[in-house]
């Protein structure tokens, strides 16, 4: 187990890497530059500027400049844009802010999700079956980006209960929650009940049932362990999902988080900004997927983790 | 008497050979009834077929549709932003262009792209999926260990910087879309390629002494084709959702040509006044991609009767 978790780690690393480098060739090679948008600046302020940020040194230097601090001592450096603050204290701000929202919206998921699955397996082929599951095949063929402006429209703008935007008050993370997550409760609604099924037709819950196990035992004990291993497979894909939907939620409902500065700084060509939250997302997802393999294996006997 | 009745039938010729020795009438058919079959279970799932059905209708209306329609990027002023009427049946939006038929154009550009990226993906990935398992061994292993490293990448973030840095044009967004989507697919065939490769058929091809790219074009390839054809039917849903992502975030399709991305992200600008300059475009974007998911989960049942239903 130490062993597997260190080599991927080991792994994230190299593919880490691997992304930053490709992001950074790409950024410094594509057309503009961070003060293009600058309005009336003079070709020897703007080549004083490229100077203060190194810009005007050959592009391998200009990388040892960029990963020497980051390694040695964790530095992403100042921010092209938001003058006078550094990309770390950027995103020492934003990622908090994401954190919680990915949070919330996993915690939905995962309720929704399972509890429909569960709910829809034991009572097959009822409406409390095919209801959830026609809203389930609505909810993941309906794109985040249409529910939230509908969300805003009906809960925000007609019915006044939350913010149209902003990340203040705790009612503010209702609807972005309830938004990226209901996408993945769709999903884990549906593996929760294949899984769920096949579980529950097996030789050990009729032994359970036989020896006078009292239903919500065999079903929250015996079978959900079981039968949420669908659901924690795609753990990985879907927590990556999440971090990468935080790009539409946060634009959507403006919200200061990671995912808004990075299309930000993108559009701007603040390149150290683009590279600290390239770094962190590359990282992110991959020891999340490092985490949802673990789970499966600590939930599965059966999987080999090598 | 009813036993008369019954007599006066002509009896029963017990010793005419059934169809099924008929040889000669079943040549042609060889091969046919794997999709026979795939047919007549598909047809039972009528859902599924009402959702082909509608997938025809909508491709028809949009590629048709927008020779009859007005210019969609004609703008109007005098009919700045007007709600649904029977002259403009989606209503106007904010340059008083006829939602309607923005929407069509809109539907053939984000189906044009779904479509593109979707070939793009599928020959490259199974090309090299082929290739992969049918070389095996170093070969499969070095190919694969790049589609794993690729795998791990979080690739719609390149995708987001390639647009941002290099300007939306249609070609770089077929090109990435179709580049993030091959992985999969070349998975799914290398697994069926790896199982083809034990079956005599093809260990007769190999013995014959044909070309490795023969076999791989006349033999490998075309028995893939079950798979592929279930996947491709999900891989496009699933990149025009990703072309409609990257369209609300400005990104995708340039202007002033629309797809329903950036109908819905101009939509959604306006939304609190003129909800249904939202309302219609995602409503065709949802309604089109659950087709497309469900039109895809029947196919893969029909194809594959072992896979389980959910």
């Amino acid at each position: 187990m130490l062993k597997f978790i260190a080599s991927r780690l080991v792994q994230t690393v190299g593919v880490v890497w691997l992304v930053a480098t490709l992001t950074f060739v790409l950024v410094r090679f594509a057309p503009g530059s961070p003060f293009d948008q600058e309005r009336n600046v003079s070709p020897e302020i703007k080549a004083n500027m490229e100077k203060r940020y190194g810009l005007d040194q050959p592009v391998w230097k200009q990388y040892v400049n960029y990963f020497g601090p980051l390694i040695a001592h964790g530095d992403f450096g100042p921010s092209f844009k938001y003058s006078n603050r550094t990309v770390t204290e950027i995103i020492g701000d934003a990622l908090p802010i994401s954190f919680e929202m990915g949070f919330w919206a996993l915690l939905v998921a995962l309720t929704l999700g399972v509890g429909a699955g569960v709910l829809a397996s034991l009572r097959r082929n009822t409406a409390l079956d095919w209801l959830p599951m026609s809203l389930s095949l609505v909810g993941i063929s309906v794109p985040i980006f249409v529910v939230g402006p509908l969300l805003i429209v009906t809960f925000s703008i007609h019915l006044g209960w939350f913010n149209v935007n902003g990340w203040n008050e705790p009612a503010d993370r209702v609807l972005p929650s309830l938004t990226l997550g209901f996408y993945y409760a769709a999903y884990f609604a549906r593996l929760t009940r294949g899984g769920m099924l096949e579980v529950l037709s097996q030789d050990f819950i009729r032994t359970a049932r036989a020896k006078g196990a009292s239903e919500g035992r065999v079903v929250l004990r015996h079978a959900l362990r079981g039968g949420v291993l669908p659901v924690v497979s795609f753990l990985g894909p879907a927590l990556a999902g999440i971090v990468t939907g935080s790009f539409t939620i946060e634009t959507i409902f403006h919200i200061p988080g990671l995912g808004r500065y990075f299309i930000q700084a993108a559009l701007n060509r603040d390149y150290t900004l683009v590279m600290g939250t390239v770094i962190l997302f590359a990282s992110l997802i991959g020891l999340l997927n490092l985490l949802a393999d673990v789970l499966l294996a600590w939930l599965n006997p059966r999987v080999k983790l090598d | 008497m009813p036993l008369v009745a019954e007599e006066t039938q002509p009896p029963p010729e017990p010793f005419e050979a059934p169809p099924i020795l008929d040889v000669a009438s079943h040549e042609g058919e060889a091969g046919h009834s794997l999709w026979q079959d795939a047919w007549a279970r598909l047809r039972r799932n009528r859902l599924a077929v009402i959702c082909g059905g509608f997938l025809i209708a909508i491709a028809v209306l949009c590629f048709v549709g927008p020779l009859f329609t007005q210019d969609p990027n004609a703008q109007e002023l005098s009919r700045y932003i007007t709600a649904p009427t029977w002259e403009h049946w989606m209503g106007t939006d904010t340059h008083g262009r006829d939602l309607f038929a923005r929407v069509l154009a809109g539907g053939r550009v984000s189906l044009m792209v779904g479509l593109c990226a979707t070939v793009v993906s599928l020959v490259i990935g199974v090309l090299y999926g082929t290739v992969a398992g049918y070389l095996g061994g170093k070969v499969d292993a070095v190919m694969m260990r790049f589609v794993d490293a690729v795998y791990a990448m979080p690739f719609i973030i390149f995708v987001i910087l390639l647009m941002v840095l290099f300007g939306r044009n249609f070609l770089l967004l077929f090109v990435a879309l179709g580049a993030v989507e091959w992985l999969t697919m070349a998975r799914i065939v290398r697994g069926q390629v790896m199982a083809l490769r034990r079956t005599e058929f093809i260990e007769a091809a190999d013995a014959l002494g044909l070309p490795k790219s023969r076999i791989i074009f006349r033999h490998l390839i075309p028995n893939t084709l079950g798979p592929v054809i279930v996947f491709t039917t999900l891989t496009i849903p699933a990149i025009m959702l990703q072309e409609a992502f990257l369209s609300f975030l400005g990104l995708g399709v340039p202007p002033p040509d629309a797809s329903w991305g950036t109908l819905i992200n101009e939509g959604a600008k306006s939304m609190e006044e003129y909800p249904w300059l939202l309302l219609f475009p995602g409503l065709a974007l949802a309604v089109t991609l659950f087709s497309l998911n469900f039109l895809g989960d029947g196919l893969r049942d029909a194809l594959d009767p072992r896979a389980s239903k959910d």
